[in-house]
């Protein structure tokens, strides 16, 4: 009883906290808007460590909060579902939001919309956590939407520029369009089961495995399209390929979204999506073959488009976009633990990274050209220190989090025997080399060499930057405390957790295998503890190639900058492909929204304009007054005429008689 | 009967009672008499229909509060009043949706104050009626009466071009209605001399081309109502030129007419020629969820791009009720209330700022945002419903028609479900023009904030919205029976021999 309402208690808090804010903001102020919006996050995240260690003891529940709807013999309902993938996500999403709280005080400091902010991050908190805590499909898709909205809200939070209100309209559709796939797979899990519940469902499934898909026209396995359409869902929250185009534009928003919102919780809803519905994919290894190619696509080539930007978010945010493609092709190698326990350490290095862009840009006064930084280190150590811990985490460095997180997700695939593997092996292989690139080449491009800020740069908006002479100094303390507080689970996350995560029991509730899928279990027995498994990769491939990426980052744009220039001189066909992103974009602007405008424009102006108001209702009424006309004419008020027409009547009618008689 | 007074007159005859009090005082001197009157008029009818809903037993499809008198005995026509599980809801959207578009008329109208509110208040009583009759006779007068203030409001409150748009929504709804009128008595003759409409569910027809026929018949009175493509067209004119609260009445309750006809008539009469003809019922319905959500995108009118939507969100309705499965028919019935509120939510904003800047055009805003948050709040929040964002109103019916239409074909949900792109590009893209950007010009930079009166009426919008999405039960809890009941009733035959 007192578990259920500190179940309650989680998601609850940050909304009570969003509504106040919210609603109240003005009334508050800014001081109490953020204490109280912080003080809720704090609750909600002490909560979810008790109800942690309620879970360790052994206690699950799976449960109703209230019925929602119903309808013929169906009940829809609201409830939670906690087991340890639940309470895992719930500490990461409730620790992670708690420190991007804390550093909005710093980030928004002079921003007319902070009370706004911490509402909008507050109820992103809530929906986070009322999709993780889920015990149907339903609720799911709420929260699932529900993050959506607040990311809308977010990426647009400075809406008064067009590109934040391009880019926010754009996240939505994008995401739409997963949902379009998700909202149909939720239909057939529905129509086949006759439930929503997770817990029938994943009973039942194994019931279904020979059966066809209900589609007339389409030969296709029912769980494969369950799951692909499912999965489509996923690849539009976490912007896999090719649904991964609005994820770079997201960086629109304020920075502490972009960690929050774009790299450490909700892009990662899918991963977790797939993850709890392992009992499901685990049952078709088409559906499986599909997510770990399109993992690798974007693992690898998402990985290349962070090589050339040069906005500081950007470059973070491609990175993301790859790492969530390694998370993927984990589930679709069965090895959902792994791509969960990536997701985790991830949420801390990514949102340690987001935030020490964030501190730069600050320092930079809203400059986020890393052409225009260099020798940070100097000015800002604290920041300095913890983004570089963040980067040895990202490329997978021993001992770091995300190192064992990474190892295992290649281990994994490497074990796989799925149609796909071989490319997908490939793809995170090669992706390692890539990560390493172009995270050190950002890394030593704003912390090392040439100061570069504080010159006469042409053709830039006046408001940002540093002015000629200015330096930039460290971030006060609400800025660098959560850096802190993320780099220490950025280092040792992963050293302590991957035992129990990876190779113990600790997913053994919520996570199924099936037993034709035996990565995993190989990996267990090669095993031998997180030390031996660093001492191990260092005469490992990866971990050559990561150190190859770093020290190469370091020549190219340290030692001998003339040579990316030189390369870019050559190879301008390649360069101009990643520069347009593969003209994704442009495609999708031209074929997509000018496509939809313009078979619109044409619908209307012919269907609604001629065809139906033109021809028929108007051509309706043009031909009743035309007969009127002629009935009109006959109207003229002479005597004679009418006398005329009557004789001629009269005289018909005799005729008429005298014939019939 | 509850508390000894007839429920259901008392909703019927109560507003169009205050609606003649309001005439009574006259012209524009009296006119803060004519709103008080008209408000209070509003409110009390509102209250007399909320004992419909608690006093409702839900475990019976009989019709409830019935109330049975002569009329016209020599037609054995009957003041026959009652309602089931659906018209009951119908009947309190309806009365709900009086006093807000008087308190929305509250300062906008200044010209023929008494009249325009009478109008509403007269309307809303004869809308009652038309939910309520459960004799066809008394059924045609309310439907056709109905017109008449809805006539008047656009003709004489309307915009430039409101006789063509008055007009042109007369035409179209008056032919449909005589075919009706012919299948009526048509009903009448067959049944050997009844108008109750409980007696043409109950009676069997002589055979499946009659039913066809009638229910052609009865199709073409309801299909302009809802309205269902390709007699849509009078629907964004009437709503481009209809003064707001017409535009809200229209969109919230005239619609729901055609919809509510389709359940009381064409399903339970004609069953077999239902079933004959819904893979046509379904393509129109589909046309309209598709074709018209693309025709919504590209239109500069705000009033005719929420008209579309309304098209296109109607098509749910249709759809529903034609894949004969409780998901469908409760979620089509659940769609019609929540596009009730969100349709008139979103005239009602379009109304705020066409009473500040004159332009219903959206390239006349843009940056709206920055002087009007409040208003930005509430709009975004009605823009997300139309969208059909979970926890909105407008999620509970698509969710559940498209979760039928799975039911009953995969295509046909996968079709249905494009809405979710479509409505949601056709809203926000809208929503973004007018609302966000840099303020584009000076009628812009000019606006204030809505007041406490305009408040008032989007809070009430914002609970009906949040609360039927968030808890939906209620509403489909006493629809259950009644539904199910006629799910049933609809897998017989009826057919002779």
């Amino acid at each position: 009883m007192e578990m259920q309402s500190l179940y309650l208690l989680v998601p609850l808090a940050p909304l009570v906290g969003a509504l106040a804010a919210g609603l109240f903001g003005n009334v508050l102020g800014r001081a109490w808007s953020h204490r109280i919006t912080i003080a809720l996050v704090a609750v909600s995240f002490f909560a979810s460590l008790v109800i942690y260690r309620d879970v360790m003891a052994g206690h699950l529940f799976n449960g109703t909060v209230y019925k929602w709807m119903s309808s013929d013999i169906t009940s829809f309902e609201v409830g939670f579902l906690i087991d340890r993938l639940t309470v895992m996500m719930m500490l990461v999403v409730t620790f992670v939001s708690l420190m991007v709280h804390i550093y909005t005080i710093g980030y928004m400091e002079d921003d007319p919309g902070y009370q706004r902010f911490f509402s909008y991050i507050s109820l992103f908190t809530f929906s986070m956590l009322m999709l993780v805590m889920a015990n149907n499909f339903m609720q799911l898709f709420f929260g699932w939407e529900a993050v959506g909205l607040v990311s809308y809200l977010l990426i647009g939070f400075w809406y008064t520029r067009p590109t934040a209100i391009y880019a926010n309209l754009k996240a939505f559709l994008v995401n739409r369009v997963g949902d379009f796939g998700f909202l149909l797979g939720i239909g057939l899990v529905l129509m086949v089961f006759g439930t929503l519940d997770y817990q029938s469902v994943f009973t039942n499934a194994h019931n279904y495995v020979n059966d066809m898909a209900p589609i007339p026209g389409v030969s296709v396995g029912l769980l494969t399209a369950i799951c692909i359409l499912l999965f489509i869902g996923a690849m539009g929250k976490s912007a896999q390929f090719p649904l991964h185009v609005w994820l770079p534009d997201s960086m629109e928003g304020p920075t502490p979204i972009s960690a929050l919102i774009h790299a450490a919780t909700m892009v990662t809803a899918g991963i977790f999506m797939v993850a709890r519905m392992s009992p499901l994919f685990e049952l078709s290894d088409t559906a499986l073959s599909f997510v770990m190619v399109i993992g690798a696509i974007t693992a690898l080539f998402m990985g290349f488009l962070g090589i050339i930007q040069n906005d500081i978010k950007r470059v973070v945010a491609y990175s993301t976009l790859s790492q969530l493609g390694y998370m993927t092709v984990a589930l679709g190698a069965s090895a959902y633990s792994a791509a969960v326990f990536h997701l985790m350490t991830h949420a801390f290095f990514k949102a340690l990274l987001f935030l020490a862009a964030g501190s730069v840009i600050i320092a930079m006064h809203h400059d986020q050209d890393i052409r225009n930084m260099g020798g940070l280190r100097k000015y800002m150590p604290i920041t300095w220190i913890t983004s570089l811990i963040g980067s040895l985490a990202l490329i997978g460095t021993p001992f770091f989090s995300g190192f064992y997180s990474k190892d295992s997700i290649i281990e994994a695939v490497g074990m796989s025997h799925l149609p796909g593997s071989g490319f997908a092996y490939f793809a995170v292989v090669a992706g390692v080399f890539v990560t390493a690139f172009y995270s050190f080449r950002m890394y030593f491009l704003v912390f090392h060499g040439e100061e570069r800020f504080g010159k006469e740069h042409h053709g830039h908006d006046e408001h940002h930057g540093l002015a000629p002479g200015q330096k930039p100094h460290e971030t006060s303390w609400v800025v660098t405390l959560p850096l802190i507080l993320l780099a220490i689970p950025s280092v040792l996350i992963g050293f302590i957790t991957i035992e129990p995560m990876l190779f113990g029991d600790y997913f053994l509730d919520a996570i199924y295998i099936g037993s034709n899928h035996h990565a995993l279990v190989e990996m267990r027995e090669e095993f031998h503890g997180a030390f031996a498994m660093a001492l191990h990769a260092l005469v490992s491939l990866p971990f050559w190639l990561a150190l190859g990426g770093a020290v190469s980052a370091w020549f190219l744009y340290m030692k001998r900058p003339d040579i990316p220039e030189t390369i870019k001189r050559k190879f301008s066909g390649i360069y101009s492909v990643l520069d347009n992103k593969y003209y994704f974009d442009r495609f999708n602007d031209w074929f997509f929204a000018g496509g939809a405008r313009g078979a619109s424009r044409l619908l209307w102006k012919f269907g609604d304009v001629k065809l139906i108001d033109g021809f028929f209702v108007n051509g309706s009424a043009r031909l009743v007054g035309m007969f009127s006309g002629v009935l009109r004419g006959f109207q003229t008020g002479y005597v004679y005429h009418y006398a005329f027409w009557m004789i001629i009547g009269v005289s018909a009618l005799l005729t008429v008689r005298t014939w019939f008689e | 009967m509850i508390f000894g007074y007839p429920l259901l007159s008392a909703a019927v005859w109560l507003p169009i009672l205050f609606g003649l009090l309001v005439l009574a005082t006259g012209n524009d001197r009296n006119a803060k008499m004519a709103r008080t009157i008209a408000l209070v008029g509003a409110i009390l009818s509102f209250l007399v229909t909320i004992p419909l809903y608690t006093g409702f037993d839900r475990m019976t499809s009989d019709m409830q509060f019935v109330e049975m008198k002569d009329w016209i005995a020599r037609f054995n026509i009957h003041y026959h009043l009652g309602v089931d599980g659906i018209s009951v809801l119908f009947v309190l959207l309806n009365s709900f949706f009086t006093p807000l578009v008087v308190i929305a008329g509250w300062k906008v109208i200044e010209k023929r104050v008494a009249q325009y509110m009478a109008a509403f208040l007269i309307m809303s009583g004869l809308v009652n009626g038309v939910f309520v009759a459960l004799d066809a006779m008394l059924f045609y007068v309310f439907w056709e009466a109905m017109l008449i203030p809805m006539f008047i409001i656009i003709g004489v409150w309307g915009g430039p071009n409101r006789v063509y748009a008055a007009l042109k929504f007369f035409l179209y709804t008056l032919l449909g209605s005589l075919l009706m009128l012919v299948a009526l008595l048509y009903l009448y003759h067959q049944s050997g001399g009844s108008f109750e409409i409980l007696d043409f569910h109950r009676m069997a027809m002589p055979s499946l081309s009659a039913q066809i026929l009638v229910f052609i018949a009865f199709f073409m009175a309801f299909s302009v109502k809802v309205p269902m493509v390709p007699v849509h067209t009078w629907l964004p004119d009437a709503h481009v030129e209809a003064p707001t609260g017409g535009s809200v009445v229209l969109a919230a309750i005239m619609l729901k007419v055609g919809a509510y006809g389709f359940i009381r008539f064409s399903l339970p009469i004609t069953p077999d020629a239902s079933h004959y003809l819904a893979p046509v019922m379904i393509t129109l319905s589909l046309i309209a969820v598709v074709y018209i959500g693309l025709v919504a995108l590209t239109q500069s009118d705000m009033k005719k791009l929420v008209a579309y939507s309304s098209i296109s969100h109607m098509g749910f309705v249709t759809l529903g009720f034609f894949i004969f499965n409780a998901y469908g028919m409760e979620g089509a019935l659940l769609q019609m209330i929540s596009h009730g509120f969100v349709a008139g939510a979103l005239f009602l904003c379009i109304g705020v700022l066409y009473d500040r800047v004159h332009s219903r055009q959206i390239v006349d805003y843009g940056g709206v945002a920055k002087k009007m948050p409040i208003f930005a709040a509430f709009f975004m929040l009605f823009a997300m419903a139309n969208s059909g964002l979970p926890g909105t109103s407008g999620f509970v019916g698509e969710f559940m028609v498209i979760m039928g239409a799975v039911k009953a074909n995969f295509w046909y949900a996968f079709l249905a479900a494009s809405t979710l792109i479509f409505g949601a590009a056709y809203t926000l893209w809208m929503y973004k023009r007018v609302i966000f950007g840099a303020i584009t010009n000076d009628h812009v930079a000019h606006l204030r904030d809505i007041g406490n009166r305009e408040k008032l009426v989007f809070v009430f919008l914002t609970v009906a919205v949040l609360g039927m999405g968030l808890y939906p039960l209620p509403f489909a809890d006493i629809m259950h029976t009644t539904v199910n009941d006629l799910l049933v009733h609809l897998a017989t035959p009826k057919v002779l021999n």
